[in-house]
């Protein structure tokens, strides 16, 4: 099937939905592939570049939609865009159903399907086609190169000839995938970066990127992350406000502010508010990732750059994936190929729309002539799972009791042992001949000394020890050797053979036992 | 020599053997135990064959001789992955030699019983010794002798297949005869029958049926039995071969011969608790073969293998501050052990923390990796055992799995429906990144589907483990 990428036509965005390297891997899958004229070309592909790829070059929007089978591209389409749609023709694009309904009524008219890569659910096997989350991993970076861009000192703490430098204080709130990527961009930058979240299981994960979770004392359960799918859910009131009273505190030591707080279908919570940017230092720095719905800040202008009266900088710009057009193209090229890839079960060049599939289903929101929106929940629950149940600390009397306890059965058990063993000689002893009982006591002696010596035995001497017993059983020899000088020579014969083979043992045993002792050598 | 000196000398021998398994204890001390080892070894040879009551000490030491050139060349060619064919083939001699001086006991004793008084009283060594005994003796020497042929023959049966299984000459997956263990068993009680006939009667005939059953016993077992619990009758079979030597020692009134068989039996036993120990199964399930029946259905298992090319794996080493190995039996089959040493003598020289994590049935020995990479020059100080290092997963970077599969299984301890619920495995998947060498998608030995190659944080490096690592090496810099 031929796949064709749009050039975007909504301003200042940037990216491409097909890179030259992700041809390549299409064109593996059996697919051929078609670029609209400079569609690259902001995001520094260019025609000349894809054509080296064996990518077609189509000059106009509407051309490459009659010639394709799938049309891909980031951006929502326009009305325009849809139209020139028809039945059995793929759309795979951002969507927002959502909030794009009449779009996808038009869609549905137009009997094509369409594949939004915001609805991709958000389950292990699907993560390579997440472009949400690829997308807001970029986002995240950005946002604290942006700040530092904004910002008028250094992130790391110096000590120079000229004076100290202190380290610059960097907060982010949320720890979703942008606020994992802030936290790691801003750590590896010098600063010294706290994180907040509503879920308190994620910070572990904060904590592992170098960054200092800032805890609530704040007693009440929060609503456990894995039960919305991933995503935080509405808190409480009391929550809330310990929550603002917490940032309040914070807000006059904080140097840059980057909040990153979501919630899905719903307007950004405010978790910044005004009293806090007045109290913070000017120069100060604020991006609030969360503009597009309003921002958690309510000071923040959506796509503008704003200055408060006391000198702190709120940024409120929606377009940081595009800021890094190149990057952020090759991830989404990438999440686009993974979803050919999963449309083309058999690499054959023929798309399989498979609606039984959690994945495909869950992305499809128009198909052959209806609405698929919104999905069902998919059949997989594979986020996070639930939390252990954890034990309760045993306090020191009930360890002591505990250790009583085990010593307590070990001597039961051993003093059992003993009176089963010594019972048992007895028994031996009084029907068995004293000769016999002469050699037994050996035996039981020798056991003994056994069981001691080889507990202490180093794990990972156990091979050298099977050969050295080896070598040593076959100290059986002796029995042979008395055995040779016999009268019969059908003993003679038969002992000599035990001699034998006793004598391979031996040398066999102890010299691969030796060879292999040699080895072990200390670093 | 007089039976005074002989006895004394067998005395200090003993002392060597057990110090010679003590020293067993650390790595340095070892090295001088072999010595104690074989200097009572020697000791023993010599005061026997110049003690009293013997003859022909040019044949046994020209035997002695021949039979140590030949044992020479074995140990000297032997590759180290092949120790556990050489310790199960090296069984099975003890185990004939047992029988064969066995049989010799019962000619001689039968020998001695046609002779008359005068002729007995000219008897020397061994016949004399035995000329001298009672009745209610001679019954005891006769359960004696056929206690160490039968344990003998077991073992000299169970460690040819068990050798062939090792070698790859005979199939290592679980066969048994029709009829399963009621044959066993059968054989068993006909064991049984024949020595109590044999107490009667004194004659060749039960005594050869015991043999034969005992021979066939250790075949059927050992085939029972699947490669992957061989370090359970490695060990088995060891500690059969000291217990033959004991029997024998009694038949023979010899105590040297006791305490080294009661030396070498309590050895091998202590090994196979071990191991089942670390398989969370009783040693009779192990024997019997096959694992214990499953309670309910196994968890399905979610996610798909998500494959990796060398260059992933190479740039998540580099970026590794702490690095755990865990090798497996796929290691020496593919005797890879050369090219993880080189690895992680890499990866060490970058200043980075590597350690392997040794699973006590990892392998087909116990102690089996210990040596292998001790062989390819891994220090000894960083391989670990799995208590050591399983509580560290969490603070590691990357975790290598190289060959290796139920004993990293996370069914055990999250499925208890799993046939191998309860076995102590290592954590690995607690790392941050876990990479898995191995062949192919296929399920291990032991035919249980492993949720570690599904979990998220899993990558399959797939293909041959050395020549997957010989792709690697280059990309580490």
């Amino acid at each position: 099937m031929k796949i064709g990428a749009l050039k975007e036509i909504s301003t200042g965005e940037q990216r491409v939905a097909l890179t030259p390297e992700s041809a390549i891997q299409l064109q593996k899958l059996g697919h051929e592939c078609v670029v609209q004229k400079g569609a690259g070309s902001a995001a520094g592909f260019s025609d000349a570049q894809y054509k080296a790829a064996g990518v077609k070059v189509a000059a106009t929007a509407a051309a490459l939609t009659k010639a394709c089978d799938v049309i891909v591209k980031v951006r929502p389409p326009t009305e325009a865009e849809i139209k020139r749609l028809s039945p059995e023709k793929t759309l795979i694009s951002f969507f927002y159903p959502g909030a794009n309904e009449d779009l996808m009524e038009l869609a549905k008219s137009k009997g094509a399907s369409v594949i939004a890569m915001d609805m991709v659910p958000r389950i292990s096997r699907a993560q390579k086609m997440d472009a949400l989350s690829s997308m807001a991993n970029i986002a995240g970076y950005r946002a604290v190169i942006e700040a530092g861009n904004n910002f008028g000192r250094f992130f790391t703490g110096q000590v120079t000839a000229a004076g100290k430098v202190p380290p610059a204080k960097v907060l982010v709130v949320g720890a979703g995938v942008a606020g994992l990527a802030a936290i790691g961009t801003s750590t590896s930058l010098g600063a010294i970066t706290y994180a907040f979240d509503v879920r308190p299981e994620v910070a572990e994960q904060v904590e592992s990127m170098g960054a200092e979770f800032v805890f609530l004392d704040f007693s009440e359960e929060q609503a456990d992350g894995a039960a919305t799918g991933g995503y935080a859910a509405v808190s409480s009131p009391e929550f809330a406000a310990a929550q603002l009273a917490k940032f309040r505190e914070i807000a006059p030591d904080m140097d840059i502010v980057i909040t990153t707080a979501l919630i899905p279908n719903r307007e950004a919570p405010e978790l910044w508010t005004a009293d806090m940017v007045a109290s913070m230092k000017p120069g100060s720095v604020i991006i609030d990732l969360a503009a597009e719905k309003g921002g958690n800040c309510k000071l923040t202008v959506m796509d503008e750059r704003i200055v408060t009266d006391n000198g702190v900088i709120i940024i409120g710009y929606t377009d940081f994936p595009s800021r890094m057009a190149a990057q952020a193209s090759t991830l989404y090229a990438n999440n686009i190929r993974h979803m050919v890839s999963d449309l083309t079960p058999e690499k054959d060049g023929v798309i399989v729309h498979d609606m039984e599939d959690d994945v495909i289903r869950g992305a499809t929101i128009a198909h052959a002539g209806e609405i698929t929106f919104p999905p069902p929940p998919p059949k997989i629950q594979a986020i996070a799972a639930k939390p252990k149940e954890k034990l309760p600390e045993k306090t020191a009397e009930e360890k002591r009791a505990e250790e009583v306890q085990a010593f307590k059965k070990q001597t039961q058990n051993q003093v059992a042992l003993l009176a089963i063993g010594g019972a048992l000689l007895f028994l031996v002893g009084s029907y068995a001949p004293a000769s016999f009982m002469q050699h037994f006591i050996v035996f039981v002696l020798s056991v003994f000394v056994g069981f001691q010596v080889i507990w202490n035995v180093s794990h990972s001497l156990h091979t050298p020890l099977m050969a050295v017993t080896n070598a040593i059983s076959s100290i059986i020899i002796l029995g042979a050797v008395l055995q040779v000088g016999s009268t019969s020579f059908l003993v003679t014969v038969l002992a000599a053979i035990a001699v034998f083979f006793a004598g391979i043992n031996i040398f066999g045993g102890f010299l691969v036992t030796r060879r292999m002792l040699a080895m072990f050598q200390k670093s | 020599m007089e039976m005074g000196f002989t006895t004394a000398v067998y005395v200090v021998a003993a002392i060597l053997f057990i110090l010679s398994l003590g020293g067993l204890s650390g790595q340095e001390s070892a090295k001088r135990a072999v010595w104690y080892g074989i200097v009572g070894m020697a000791l023993a040879v010599t005061a026997t064959l110049f003690g009293p009551g013997f003859g022909l000490w040019g044949l046994s030491l020209v035997l002695i001789a021949a039979g140590g050139l030949i044992g020479y060349q074995l140990a000297s060619k032997v590759e180290m992955t092949q120790m556990p064919e050489l310790v199960a083939g090296m069984h099975a001699l003890v185990g004939l030699a047992a029988v064969f001086v066995g049989f010799n006991t019962h000619f001689e004793l039968v020998n001695v019983a046609a002779m008359d008084e005068s002729a007995r009283k000219s008897l020397e060594g061994f016949a004399a010794l035995l000329a001298k005994k009672t009745a209610v003796e001679i019954n005891i020497l006769r359960v004696e002798t056929s206690l160490g042929i039968w344990i003998g023959a077991v073992t000299f049966t169970g460690s040819v297949i068990a050798y062939g299984k090792l070698a790859g000459k005979v199939n290592s997956a679980a066969t048994k005869l029709p009829g399963g263990h009621v044959l066993n068993a059968t054989a068993a009680l006909v064991s049984l029958a024949s020595l109590i006939w044999y107490l009667n009667s004194g004659a060749l005939m039960p005594m050869m049926i015991l043999t034969l059953m005992a021979l066939f016993i250790g075949y059927h077992l050992i085939m029972g039995i699947g490669g992957a619990d061989m370090p359970v009758v490695v060990s088995m079979l060891n500690s059969y071969s000291g217990w033959a030597a004991a029997a024998i020692g009694f038949s023979l009134g010899n105590d040297l011969l006791i305490v080294v068989g009661a030396l070498v039996g309590s050895s091998g036993a202590i090994l196979s608790y071990i191991m089942c120990k670390a398989m969370n199964r009783s040693f009779v399930s192990v024997i019997l073969g096959g694992f214990g029946g499953t309670a309910g259905p196994q968890m399905a298992v979610e996610g798909e293998q998500v494959a990796i090319e060398a260059d992933g794996v190479a740039t998540a080493l580099n970026e590794a501050d702490s690095v755990i190995i865990i090798p497996g039996y796929g290691m020496a089959v593919a005797q890879a052990q050369q090219s993880v040493s080189e690895l992680v003598r890499k990866l060490r020289a970058k200043g980075k923390n590597v350690r392997f994590a040794i699973h006590p049935v990892a392998g087909r020995l116990p102690g089996h990796m210990n040596v292998l990479l001790a062989e390819a020059k891994v220090p000894y100080d960083i391989v670990m055992e799995m208590d050591e290092i399983n509580d560290d997963f969490p603070d590691t970077d990357v975790a290598i799995v190289i060959g290796s599969n139920d004993i990293v299984n996370p069914a055990a301890q999250d499925d208890p429906n799993s046939p191998i619920a309860g076995m102590p495995v290592l954590e690995c998947w607690k790392a941050k990144q876990v990479f898995v060498s191995k062949r192919g998608q296929g399920t291990g030995y032991s035919g249980i589907e492993n949720p570690l190659f599904f979990k998220e944080n899993t990558r399959m490096f797939y293909g041959d483990a050395k020549a997957s690592l010989d792709k690697l090496l280059p990309m580490i810099e």
